[in-house]
């Protein structure tokens, strides 16, 4: 078993340095390996290449990993909390709520002549998301299937979409175009500036729901067995949902929703290490949701360049199929 | 020593008393047993001392530390439990969800020590589940799983055993297996073991001290041979006095109404298949003659519209012959399961029923 966990994480490493030189590779400017260390050398750091690479593409890459792992761990935690194997940020209609706060606190701060700035937007998103989290527990509260729950989650956020769209096409503001593609799910436009919040609220989040892992274990068997070896099931309760919503949050105010990634990374890793132990699957979660994401991010720029497309297109082409088997999968274990 | 006491418990969901004044006690190296019937209240009562429930009055003391006052994991270290609700798991082993019983004794990331790991190899042995224990526990029987979960109680080292059921949708074997295993873990290993049952020739045989729960009360506490008395047990499920033996705790159906149309000779248990089929077939009868202490007296009493009986040790008198007799004729035929030669110097009464049923041509063979 511990074989197994020593070449799941090797692999997610391996992979994740692959893809981070085929990112800062690839894209309107290409450039060979050669070229990259070359920029480390003396004469390299006033070249256009360094700036692209590091204005742009360093900060793209580095924001990709962190939410793309945030994005699964919250998807993790969401699906401990309701034990429900197609629980994800995305599909209970938390990132759209998080995603309509935002929209239409920019809006607001846009007609008076103020921009947003990465605090404003994380914490606009923060509420968003315990807004539609709320909704989603209330619902929670009167129905005992859980299919039924996320077809109520994904209502919810076709509404939340909704009505952003209609904030949107009626605000009358140029800047406008920025929130459109915002809206979407892009890493494009990211800044250092922007990646040291990131790092701020994602390591917060990873390391203390690291350091639940234990409590979460327990809960994974069942509320009541999980009281009697002494867990306070409330207060863990409670601390699922403010960490999943703080990272999910933290991911839309900077990205966008994403799309099927908080869903789908979990099962991968559990069909990876062949188990659902936190210890292992939450630092899995976050490997393997950044492998995942900068590998999407990467095609998202690149496979019809110069045209971006959005990353949810990309990321729901290759995770549907994953949810769908993990579905199956769930059916014929009844 | 350790005692699990409740002191004037109330139970109940939502705010609700169902139970008033619940005075339990179970000591060290004794079995309570909860009796009753379905929707009595015995789940409330064990789901209340686990804190699944809300106390709604008075106190369940651990030794003499009221549970209230205890933090979570305080309790978790001197009470474990099975309960009815499936351990819901993914992709876990028997032996990693017997490992989830050492939880309150490990540190900050719950990794199990070696000396945790030698417990639960222990309690795997102690319920002999080694062969199965790197299974997928959600693949297992329910007998597997609930021997595992057994185990896990077992490692969680505590004074004090809680099980809701534990022997429900086992079969048989299982079922003796489970009930070895708790009487075992009594004396052996000196717990104060608190459990629900629903079959009362088990409660009947490993417990120490039955609790009945009825409705809004707990109605009786006592010995077995205090409680399996009489018609105790009877009117507490609601049934005739006739279909429940509390000398075996053996069930039976309801007698088949009407006139009775077959005459069975029987007597020492041969009648009994009879009884059954003619039961099955709601075909009414009549048995005799039959004395009290006959092993098959309690089926016919229950099953049979009519049983001629004498008292234990008696000779059977002219009396039972003629009233036999006088049933007999009423019958449209007679079965007898004695062979000729099975009747004994001192069943010559039967051996005369036998001669008059063939006499009027009722005998049938069948």
């Amino acid at each position: 078993m511990k074989k197994r966990y020593t070449i799941a994480f090797t692999i997610f490493i391996c992979a994740l340095i692959a893809l981070f030189l085929w990112n800062v590779g690839v894209g309107s400017v290409n450039m060979s390996l050669g070229d990259f260390f070359a920029l480390f050398g003396k004469d390299g750091s006033d070249s256009t290449l360094y700036q692209i690479v590091w204005k742009i593409r360093l900060p793209r890459i580095a924001a990709a990993i962190l939410l793309g792992g945030a994005l699964s761990v919250s998807g993790f935690l969401l699906q401990s909390f309701f034990q429900n194997p197609i629980a994800g940020p995305y599909v209970l209609g938390i990132s759209s709520g998080a995603k309509l706060v935002v929209a239409l606190t920019m809006i607001i701060f846009l007609q008076r002549g103020l921009t947003l700035n990465s605090a404003g937007m994380v914490i606009a998103a923060f509420v968003g998301s315990l807004i539609a989290m709320g909704f989603v527990l209330l619902i929670s509260f009167r129905v005992s299937k859980m299919s039924l729950l996320v077809v109520c989650g994904i209502m919810i956020g076709y509404i939340c979409s909704a009505i952003t769209d209609f904030c949107v096409t009626f605000a009358d503001d140029s800047n406008i175009v920025n929130l459109h593609n915002w809206s979407l799910g892009s890493f494009s436009g990211m800044t250092w500036e922007n990646v040291q919040m990131i790092v701020v609220i994602v390591a917060a989040g990873v390391i203390i729901t690291f350091l639940l892992a234990k409590p979460i274990g327990a809960y994974q068997l069942g509320e009541t067995y999980a009281r009697n070896m002494g867990v306070n099931v409330k207060a863990l309760r409670i601390g699922l949902i403010l960490l999943s919503s703080m990272l999910s949050a933290c991911v839309t105010a900077f990205a966008g929703p994403i799309s099927f990634v908080g869903i789908a990374v979990p099962h991968l890793v559990k069909l990876i290490t062949k188990t659902a132990k936190p210890i292992v699957l939450i630092p899995g979660c976050f490997l393997c949701g950044a492998v995942i994401t900068l590998f999407c991010d990467g095609i998202a720029r690149t496979v019809f360049a110069p045209t971006e497309i959005s990353i949810s297109s990309v990321t729901a082409v290759f995770l549907v199929p994953v949810v769908i088997a993990a579905m199956l999968r769930k059916q014929g274990n009844r | 020593m350790m005692e699990l006491r409740t002191e004037n418990l109330v139970v109940g969901y939502d705010k609700n008393p169902l139970i008033k004044n619940v005075n339990l006690s179970v000591k060290s190296g004794q079995i309570l047993t909860l009796i009753g019937p379905n929707g009595a209240g015995k789940s409330t009562i064990l789901k209340t001392i686990t804190k699944q429930l809300k106390i709604l009055g008075g106190a369940v003391y651990i030794g003499k530390n009221s549970m209230s006052g205890m933090r979570d994991s305080e309790i978790s270290q001197s009470l474990s439990m099975v309960m009815t609700e499936r351990m819901q798991t993914e992709l876990l082993s028997g032996r990693d969800v017997v490992a989830s019983g050492r939880y309150p004794y490990t540190g900050k990331f719950g990794i199990l020590s070696d000396e945790d790991w030698a417990k639960v190899d222990e309690a795997i042995a102690l319920v002999h589940a080694q062969d199965v224990q790197n299974q997928d526990f959600r693949k297992m029987s329910d007998g597997q799983r609930q021997r595992l979960m057994l185990a896990r109680a077992i490692c969680q080292d505590t004074d004090i055993l809680l099980l809701d059921e534990p022997t429900s949708y086992l079969d048989m074997g299982f079922k003796l297996d489970i009930l070895a295993n708790i009487r075992m873990l009594a004396r052996d290993r000196n717990l104060a073991i608190i459990m629900s049952l629903h079959e009362l020739d088990l409660a009947q045989k490993v417990s120490d001290t039955i609790a009945c729960v009825k409705g809004d009360h707990i109605d009786r506490i006592g010995t077995p041979e205090e409680i399996f008395d009489g018609t105790y047990v009877q009117e507490l499920y609601g049934v005739s006095d006739t279909s429940f033996d509390p000398v075996t705790g053996e069930v039976f159906l309801n007698p088949s109404r009407g006139t009775p149309k077959v005459f069975v000779i029987g007597g020492g248990g041969s009648g009994i298949a009879v009884y059954n089929r003619l039961q099955r077939q709601s075909i009414p009868f009549v048995a005799g003659i039959l004395q009290e202490n006959d092993r098959e007296y309690q089926t016919a009493r229950a099953l049979a519209t009519e049983v001629i009986s004498q008292k234990a040790f008696y000779p059977m008198e002219e009396a039972q012959i003629a009233q036999a007799k006088k049933w007999m004729d009423q019958c449209e035929s007679c079965i007898c399961t004695l062979k000729t030669e099975e009747f004994g110097p001192l069943n010559e009464a039967n051996r005369k029923l036998l001669e008059y049923a063939t006499e009027i041509g009722k005998l049938s063979m069948s």
